[in-house]
């Protein structure tokens, strides 16, 4: 149990290092003192746009298209978000109406 | 100037902001409580990674880490590998929190997808105090996290509602920002390239591995962009 305490820490402090790197590391690079460079206002203007398009791909990646169900239960649920979302334009319903639609197909028609 | 009735109309408007999260962090954290505590891990290591780590799908890899007891080497190259999309965030971020003064060291700690996701696209109205909102709505999101993960860890299997499914909250949150953000610009490009190269990527690398090369590809071509408007413009 020792031996697991000391093993356990030692992860955890890893997994704590690599957080605390990759999120303050742009920041150290590019300091509040400092006039940020043209280059990098120009990717925070635009790279929020990108990496919102790759969170969605990411949450996505282990779907299926070649096998059962095809990646229906999310090819629906993204639909039905879409059109709630664009048609009423409240967040919460969009959020709400699009999860509880997944869950009940993967849990009876699609199970 | 920040006094109390201040802080209190600055919370009140935070809080809306973070009910998505709210419902995908008590999910996602109390089904992390729940794998923690299956796999005998318990409540102080579930516990300590939700305060200090704080990264959702780090910590759902750590339980395999923790399950061989891997070389803690091993677990930083991993940890930073699935870690580095956070790289954009700051990128994206460190014009916005210039001048958040004693709240910057926390909203750069506490910089999640969600909460990211969250104030990259937040306009706060004049009249209240930016980053204090900024601090709040992480601040919550961070609460949120530690209380799911803390119920998970101590209903452990009680939890008889089959919640299967429920994680979807966050890629519907993650598809309604990418809406919002459509509709408030007329310059698709940025989204489609994010889109674009992430499919790309997970067909040519494979769905493990592709976010370091779906992250080289966006910023390749992003600069590109930057490079032609810049000769653009020195022409003008």
């Amino acid at each position: 149990m020792k031996h697991n305490f000391n093993s356990y820490a030692l992860i955890t402090l890893a997994m704590i290092l690599a957080t605390v790197l990759t999120r303050f590391l742009p920041f150290l690079f590019f300091p509040a003192g400092k006039k940020t460079p043209k280059y990098i206002t120009y990717l925070g203007n635009t790279l929020p746009y990108a990496t919102i398009g790759l969170l969605v791909v990411y949450c996505l990646r282990g779907v299926s298209f070649t096998a059962r169900p095809y990646g229906l239960p999310e090819a629906l649920s993204i639909a039905v978000i879409a059109v709630l979302h664009i048609w009423k334009g409240n967040a919460l319903l969009s959020i709400g109406g699009g999860t509880i639609l997944y869950m009940t197909l993967i849990q009876t028609l699609f199970r | 100037m920040n006094n109390k009735h201040e802080r209190i109309k600055a919370l009140k408007y935070a809080f809306p902001k973070t009910i998505p999260v709210m419902a995908g962090y008590l999910v996602l954290g109390a089904a992390f409580g729940i794998l923690m505590r299956v796999n005998g891990f318990g409540i102080f290591w579930a516990l300590v990674w939700s305060i200090f780590v704080y990264a959702g799908s780090l910590q759902y890899l750590g339980i395999t880490f923790f399950a061989a007891v891997v070389n803690p080497w091993y677990a930083l190259f991993m940890s930073v590998m699935l870690n580095a999309r956070h790289l954009f965030y700051g990128l994206s971020m460190v014009d916005q929190l210039k001048d958040a003064g004693k709240f910057r060291p926390y909203l750069i700690f506490s910089l999640t997808d969600e909460t990211f996701s969250v104030l990259c696209s937040e306009q706060v109205p004049d009249h209240l105090p930016r980053h204090l909102v900024y601090f709040l709505i992480a601040a919550l999101d961070h609460l949120y996290w530690i209380a799911g993960t803390l119920v998970g860890a101590m209903a452990g299997t009680m939890i008889r509602f089959d919640t299967a499914g429920m994680d979807f909250a966050l890629t519907a949150l993650f598809t309604v920002i990418f809406i919002d953000q459509w509709k408030s610009r007329n310059d698709h490009r940025a989204a489609c390239i994010g889109v674009f190269s992430s499919v790309l990527c997970v067909l040519l690398f494979g769905k493990d591995v592709f976010i370091v090369p779906a992250m080289v590809m966006i910023i390749s071509v992003i600069t590109i962009g930057y490079w032609k408007k810049k000769d653009k413009e020195e022409q003008m």
